[in-house]
């Protein structure tokens, strides 16, 4: 990260010295709809240590929004906020506003179950459970609904069917989980958190860990699953945000630079600092 | 410049290597002298009676410990019963619950020192507390002091086993929007299930030939264990009493009792072995 010092002093002060850019940056891209997710003042401390700072998002429903940004940057930290799974580390602290249907997720009323059934996540590695591949899959399901066992099957299949798996494990469905590849793992655990037909998916860097081959289906699923789920997708690889997403953040040390549509985002960035990460000149 | 010498560099190997398998062989050979020696001389007092009789009297013929054989059976399984669970609850709380907080890092702490506790001390705790109390000896008494010896061994390797299973697991499962309850029962103790077993069967193992602990509070008894309310009868106090006594039939029984508790504690520790191999 060698950004010039004197703009990095800037923004990391953040003093409300933010340059102003040429064209007017959009703040709410997705002002003609209703958004899925209204982040307002988001901050986040791992103890004393500030990781994000005041950040401001809208997700637009049924969409892509890919958030990118150097190593470091806090775009990981920034969906883990969504569903509150950092409240597994006592140390870790959100402030501010996540408007998910109307309703604060940050507020401590919030059921927090319910939350996570409706907001679902991947995460960078595939993490199945130990246990076989259609127990994965109905272990959510087994939790949330009541289901009869052709039910529950039904469900399981759709599900494997929905990440493109269905057709590969359909003869193991009672071998471990831990015995699939990579790839097929992280569709299994992609499977695992649309089997409880959430609203939103959250994916931390989902192809991060897994082949070229498979993350070029990961890449296909997302764009047939944006028809009925809303995304929110954490990526280190820009190429990948530019293919797969029509609106895009730029995070950069815990704030968020940049956010409009993807297009626009990569052909004409309105911030010198985002046209130098995607230009490959710092990462 | 000058090289170092080459012949010292080889020497210094030859010798650290040369000391390190000699110390290997001394431990192998006198571990492999006991089970002969134990295997040898109790293999003579090992037939159906020995597992099916009363004690014979002083110098008398035939008998066996059969009673000793099941008071210890007995007094192991209640301490299990009692100090499993709550070893692996103990391990629970403080992998899953009290991994930062300071009185999780005081129940380590003594749980650390519980298990270097010398296991006579925890023998003596017990005699005062329930032996002294109910005015005589019981197998009950012995089972408490096995438990306390089993609790913080199992607490320490459930906590280790249950450390390991990588946070990435548990967030992907409270994401599904699964309590943290369930998580840990049904995720966390699946991951970490052969390794809390094998911290188990090591507990198990160790407490089985124990003697101090029993020694002031199970006491020994020539009768059969009809209930666990007297002093009962137990392996490892028989083998103190027997092989200090002047009696070859004793001496004898002693052997037959040590290689039963050897072979035993060997099956445990192999068993415990295999649960581990698995995991790899």
């Amino acid at each position: 990260m060698n950004l010039r010092p004197s703009l990095a002093r800037i923004w990391h002060n953040g003093e409300g010295e933010m340059p102003e850019p040429d064209n007017t940056m959009e703040t709410s891209p997705v002002a003609t709809v209703e958004p899925k997710i209204s982040v307002r003042n988001l901050n986040f401390f791992y103890g004393a240590h500030q990781a994000l700072f005041d950040n401001n998002l809208e997700i637009a429903p049924r969409q892509v929004t890919a958030i990118i940004g150097p190593s470091g940057c806090g775009k990981s930290t920034h969906i883990r906020a969504y569903n509150r799974v950092f409240q597994l580390y006592r140390e870790q602290t959100a402030t501010g506003e996540i408007i998910f249907d109307g309703v604060n997720v940050l507020s401590p009323s919030t059921d927090l179950i319910d939350l996570r059934r409706r907001i679902g996540m991947i995460f960078q590695k595939p993490t199945p459970f130990p246990m076989s591949v259609y127990d994965n899959v109905a272990y959510g399901l087994r939790f949330h609904y009541r289901l009869s066992k052709s039910e529950l099957d039904e469900r399981v299949e759709k599900a494997l069917d929905a990440a493109a798996l269905w057709a590969e494990v359909k003869d193991f469905l009672r071998k471990p989980g831990t015995a699939l590849s990579g790839g097929q793992q992280q569709r299994l655990c992609l499977a695992r958190a649309i089997a409880v037909e959430p609203e939103v998916l959250l994916m931390d860097e989902p192809t991060s860990a897994v082949d070229p081959v498979a993350t070029s289906k990961i890449e296909d699923l997302i764009q047939t699953l944006k028809e009925t789920y809303t995304i929110v997708i954490v990526t280190h690889n820009m190429q990948q945000a530019a293919r797969i997403s029509d609106h895009t953040a730029f995070f950069y040390q815990g704030r968020i630079v940049e956010f409009g549509k993807t297009d626009r985002m990569f052909t004409n960035p309105a911030m010198k600092q985002t046209e130098d990460y995607i230009t490959g000149r710092f990462s | 410049m000058k090289l170092r010498s080459r012949t010292r560099r080889r020497a210094a190997d030859f010798l650290l290597k040369a000391v390190s398998t000699f110390s290997a062989f001394v431990g192998l050979f006198f571990l492999a002298w006991i089970l002969i020696v134990v295997a040898h001389r109790g293999i003579s007092a090992i037939n159906w009676s020995f597992f099916s009789q009363l004690p014979p009297p002083p110098g008398g013929e035939g008998g066996g410990l059969g009673n000793a054989m099941l008071g210890t059976l007995y007094m192991t399984t209640l301490s299990v019963v009692i100090g499993v669970p709550l070893g692996v609850f103990a391990g629970v709380y403080l992998s899953e619950y009290g991994r930062e907080t300071q009185f999780g890092a005081l129940v380590r702490f003594t749980t650390n020192v519980m298990m270097g506790i010398p296991s006579i001390i925890t023998g003596l705790f017990i005699y005062t507390l329930v032996v002294v109390t109910t005015g005589h000896f019981s197998g009950y008494a012995g089972a408490f002091s096995l438990a306390l010896l089993i609790l913080p061994i199992v607490a320490r390797t459930s906590e280790d086993m249950l450390s390991l299973v990588p946070n990435s697991l548990r967030e992907s499962a409270l994401a599904l929007g699964v309590p943290r309850w369930r998580v840990t029962l049904g995720i966390v103790f699946r991951a970490a299930k052969t390794g809390m077993i094998t911290g188990v069967l090591l507990a198990v193992a160790r407490v089985s030939g124990e003697t101090a602990p029993l020694l002031f509070t199970a006491l020994n008894s020539p009768y059969w264990p009809t209930s666990l309310g007297q002093p009962t009868a137990n392996l490892t106090v028989t083998i103190f009493n027997y092989a200090m006594s002047p009696y070859s039939n004793w001496q004898n029984a002693a052997w037959g009792a040590s290689l039963l508790i050897t072979a035993a504690v060997l099956l445990t520790t192999v068993c415990a072995r295999f649960f581990l191999g698995e995991r790899r």
